[in-house]
């Protein structure tokens, strides 16, 4: 039971780590979220489904586009459901985000249908056998394809003018302003990179469950639990959070039984908070008067 | 002159229409509306589509034959309750209120149909439940009770679940996976029930959200239990995760299910495991079919292209069971001679018999009793590709 409590853990863990890091990016830059996140992962998930699956293409090609339709959708979430209301000083854009999510969910239960669908995948079909259980290729990939993101995600952040420009944004966008940076086109930058990395995790969860345009709305819900308990602003302590959570999930349904798992994993989350209130693996910062 | 005539012929033109609508209108009397509160849409939205071509088909032969009540057509009024409790509960309202109809049809969610019962209970209006199975829908302690059905019922199919796992498969120990909903929990007293009178051990029973990614932690604890069999309660999607997280742990045991399953695109969503899981329904339109279910299989393919066979009358539990229930339906409104609800509630009590698709029916509602299906009515299914066929041998 442990192997398979492990697997389990670990797969979804990197799902929600992944997910959760869109939340880290955009906030560090501009201090706002998108609470549409979810339906992010489902517009992944259906736009894959939709090209590869409904019109045939090559997956080398779906996979692509279905990620650029993410990014262009990341693009409309900042323009009109956050700028325009951080503009005004207001925090409307909470609203807002969880709005247009909504609108596209039923967006796509219009275009797509109500039935969730299967997007086969040859990752998926056969179980490799592996310490008494079956594993598929997928859930091997998962925390594979996770934590290479998350590694890239630092490097271009700590290794590229990119990156500086961002950090720049992120301690102090007047100052980054002043000196030339465009701090707009960051931050709408990262929130197409957070729609993205939703997009990402659609796609590979898509085979392992299905797809439906209601898919996205608990791995939103998950990831932003896990954002906060990582903590916002530390993208190594998302990922950690990420795969904590997943493995405290799989755990309490495997020795505790299922109707313990929501109870014991949203308790150990106030748990966890209550006694690290900026995150499990950041430090709380202290304000002097 | 011209225009004298002209104003004659208005005048007269007028008194004939004045004088012949009262006739027009006696000649076509006011429809009957029945109402349909099911799942349209979503993960069990192929459950609606059946049992709407159910009805339809009956309504059909029922309009055909000359209406009720002095030749008053059926009219079919369906809502979508998206498989929602609450949702299902303003459907209801609607077609009582508003579009006033006198009998309500229900559709594959046990939850929704439960949550129903009250209001039609209250507003004294009939409901025929015609796939969900849940035992407190018809058994809901009410007096007088307006709710009928003609479908299975949990305690009694999971009667006939623990029979033919034991007879069939030899089954020593059963793992429970249930729906998280008053559906599972049906289930889950009707099979520990069941198994306890047959002297069957429970392993273990676990529950899933249909909401769930993997379900395998259950299912593991299930098998590290000792449970032979697996016993399936739950819809279409989330039976799919059971069957693909069994694959996955690499356990072969085989699962037994409730007929949730077949209420959406199950083969699809399990893939080639889907083959594995047998499941009940109350008919299937394989093998010799008696008169009604040979008229019923021509009409099907008559209307509906994509019927090429048997095998394309998917799910055929929901058109079988509409079918039969509506027929029973007109029978109780004619007894009754009005579509005044408490009237025809009596009405049901007065149907002697019909020869339906699954049965003939003799007396197939009492006051003690409003399900007109009983254990002995069950098939036991799986799927061969698309299709619903029954097990063999």
């Amino acid at each position: 039971m442990l192997e398979i409590a492990l697997v389990s853990g670990l797969g979804l863990g990197s799902i929600y780590g992944l997910i959760a890091l869109g939340f880290t990016l955009t906030f560090a830059v501009s201090g706002t979220v998108n609470f549409a996140q979810g339906s992010s992962v489902m517009l992944g998930a259906v736009l894959c489904y939709t090209l590869g699956t409904t019109l045939r293409w090559p997956m080398v090609l779906a996979i692509p586009l279905a990620l650029l339709g993410c990014a262009v959708w990341g693009l409309v979430v900042e323009r009109f459901a956050v700028r325009p209301f951080v503009a005004r000083g207001s925090n409307a854009w909470l609203m807002a985000t969880v709005a247009l999510g909504i609108v596209l969910d039923n967006a796509v239960m219009a275009l797509f249908g109500k039935e969730p669908r299967a997007l086969i995948s040859v990752l998926a079909d056969e179980p490799i056998p592996m310490g008494g259980i079956g594993v598929y290729p997928l859930q091997l990939l998962i925390p594979a394809v996770a934590l290479a993101v998350a590694v890239a995600l630092h490097l271009v952040m700590q290794r590229t003018p990119l990156g500086l420009r961002l950090q720049a944004a992120v301690q102090n966008s007047a100052a980054a302003r002043l000196m030339g940076i465009d701090v707009g086109r960051m931050v709408a930058g990262t929130y197409a990179a957070a729609a993205l990395l939703a997009g990402i995790g659609g796609i590979m969860v898509a085979p392992l469950y299905n797809v439906s345009y209601g898919m996205g709305t608990l791995f939103g819900i998950k990831a932003f639990a896990v954002a906060i308990l990582g903590g916002l602003t530390n993208p190594w302590g998302v990922v950690a959070a990420g795969l904590l959570y997943g493995l405290v999930e799989a755990a309490s349904t495997t020795w505790l039984g299922s109707s313990a798992t929501q109870i014991v994993t949203f308790s150990a989350v106030i748990l966890a908070l209550a006694f690290a209130p900026a995150g499990l693996f950041t430090r709380a910062r202290r304000v002097r008067v | 002159m011209q225009h004298s005539l002209n104003r004659r012929s208005l005048l007269l033109g007028s008194a004939a229409f004045t004088v012949a609508t009262p006739a027009l209108l006696r000649a076509q009397p006011a429809p009957i509306k029945l109402g349909l509160v099911a799942a349209l849409s979503g993960q069990s939205a192929k459950s609606g589509e059946g049992i709407t071509r159910g009805l339809t088909i009956a309504i059909d032969e029922v309009n055909a034959a000359g209406g009720l009540l002095g030749g008053r057509k059926l009219e079919l009024v369906r809502r979508d309750d998206e498989s929602n409790p609450g949702k299902g509960q303003i459907a209801a309202r609607e077609l009582l209120d508003r579009e006033g109809c006198s009998v309500l049809f229900g559709g594959i969610d046990s939850p929704v149909s439960v949550a129903l019962v009250p209001i039609m209970n209250q507003a004294k209006v009939p409901f025929m439940g015609v796939w969900a199975a849940a035992t407190n829908i018809t058994r809901n302690g009410a007096d007088p009770n307006f709710c009928f059905r003609v479908s299975a019922v949990d305690v009694l199919v999971d009667k006939a679940l623990v029979q033919y796992a034991m007879r069939k498969h030899g089954t020593k120990s059963a793992g429970l996976m249930l729906v998280n909903n008053g559906w599972g929990e049906s289930n889950r007293l009707g099979m520990t029930a069941a198994a306890e009178a047959a002297g069957l051990k429970i392993a273990g029973i676990e529950k899933f959200e249909d909401g769930d990614v993997d379900m395998t932690p259950q299912l593991s604890r299930l098998r590290a239990a000792g449970a032979d069999t697996v016993f399936l309660v739950g819809n279409a999607a989330p039976g799919a995760q059971v069957v693909r997280g069994m694959q996955r742990i690499g356990w072969t045991a085989k699962i037994i299910s409730h007929w949730g399953i077949s209420g959406g695109r199950f083969p699809e969503l399990a893939g080639s495991a889907a083959r594995n899981v047998e499941f009940i329904q109350t008919y299937s339109f394989f093998g010799n079919l008696n008169a009604t279910g040979q008229r019923v299989l021509a009409a099907l393919r008559a209307k509906y292209p994509d019927i090429k066979g048997p095998g394309d009358v998917s799910p055929p539990v929901g058109v079988a069971n509409a079918y039969d229930a509506l027929h029973l339906t007109a029978l109780a409104i004619a007894k009754a001679g009005s579509t005044e609800g408490p009237k025809i509630q009596q009405g049901f009590y007065g149907v002697e018999n019909y020869a339906g698709l699954i049965k003939t029916y003799a007396k197939p509602f009492t006051p003690a009793n409003h399900d007109a299906l009983t254990e002995n009515d069950y098939v036991m299914v799986h799927y061969v590709g698309e299709q619903i066929e029954p097990v063999t041998g």
